[in-house]
């Protein structure tokens, strides 16, 4: 079964990455703010369906994928 | 009698790379200097352990995510926990993070640059197994060298860690964002530190400084003491 994790800095972390994104956007003439970089993260996962795969992905995340310090996730099962 | 040299391991993980220079800097302050293949499930016979700088694993995911899941590294867990000596630089720092030892995480440095240069310290606490040949408040000059070296931690935990006395080093000088200029930390018991300075390049007084031999010395001596009070 496909999934699809999404790691981002929380909110009030300091993302120097997302701040230069930002300033380069700006520099291209677009007007944005709150610019934010994360990761993505694509797997197959062994799962009898899309409940025991979720389950499955998000102790990934726990215990691997994203420090809870800094960063949440999201998880896209796609079937 | 002769004192007794206290045996101490570097963990050698692929993409270390200042594992050689803790090991001749260890055995420069005369302790046994003993290297750990990262794919060993147990630890030799050690009175203490260091986890050297590099870039373990690459860097991958985050700064010492990967590494944390070395045999070695779960040896070394259970080592600390036992009550054992750990001290990590740098990428050691951020594995000893990433694997729970020590509060808080290293992320990208504030200006996105890497910075490598000699940088002040303060030392805030000269009463621990790695800082017991400082003193409270001594100023030190160690290099860093890092691009991953901003220590963060959420307000209400770095207070709690100014309650406990665990933060032991701050720079004297803005070096790459970190919290209250954090630059090294320990545990509770005081038994694992962290620090992103480089201890292992400031021991020979021709590369600029030898403070970083303080540190180190620190760590022979203690753990020198606990092989006399075991024999």
């Amino acid at each position: 079964m496909k999934a699809t994790v999404l790691v981002r800095p929380k909110p009030g972390i300091l993302d120097p990455q997302g701040a230069a994104v930002e300033t380069a956007l700006e520099h291209l003439g677009f007007a944005v703010a709150g610019a934010r970089v994360g990761k993505v993260i694509d797997l197959e996962v062994q799962a009898a369906d899309a409940t025991e795969a979720r389950a499955r992905v998000e102790e990934m995340c726990k215990r691997l994928l994203a420090n809870p310090l800094i960063e949440s996730y999201d998880v896209e099962i796609h079937g | 009698m002769a004192s007794p040299q206290p045996r101490i391991g570097v963990v050698m993980y692929p993409g270390s790379n200042d594992d050689h220079d803790a090991l001749w800097a260890l055995a420069a302050l005369d302790a046994e200097a003993v290297a750990v293949w990262h794919d060993e499930p147990e630890l030799p016979d050690l009175d203490a352990v260091v986890l050297p700088g590099g870039f373990s694993y690459g860097d991958y995911l985050r700064c010492g995510a990967i590494a944390r899941f070395s045999p070695a590294t779960a040896a070394v867990v259970r080592f600390a926990e036992a009550g054992g000596l750990v001290l990590g630089i740098c990428n050691g720092f951020q594995i000893l993070c990433e694997a729970g030892l020590l509060p808080g995480i290293l992320l990208e440095n504030e200006t996105l640059r890497f910075v490598c240069r000699d940088v002040g310290l303060r030392v805030e606490r000269g009463d621990l197994p790695f800082t017991s040949r400082c003193t409270e408040g001594q100023r030190l000059v160690i290099p860093v060298k890092h691009g991953d070296g901003r220590w963060f931690a959420p307000p209400e935990l770095v207070a709690e860690l100014e309650t406990n006395g665990q933060i032991v080093l701050r720079y004297t000088e803005p070096v790459n964002g970190s919290v209250g200029e954090v630059a090294g930390v320990c545990n509770a018991a005081g038994t694992v530190m962290g620090l992103m300075p480089h201890p292992e390049h400031a021991v020979d007084p021709l590369l600029g400084s030898a403070d970083g031999a303080l540190i180190l010395a620190s760590l022979v001596e203690s753990a020198r003491e606990r092989v006399v009070a075991a024999a």
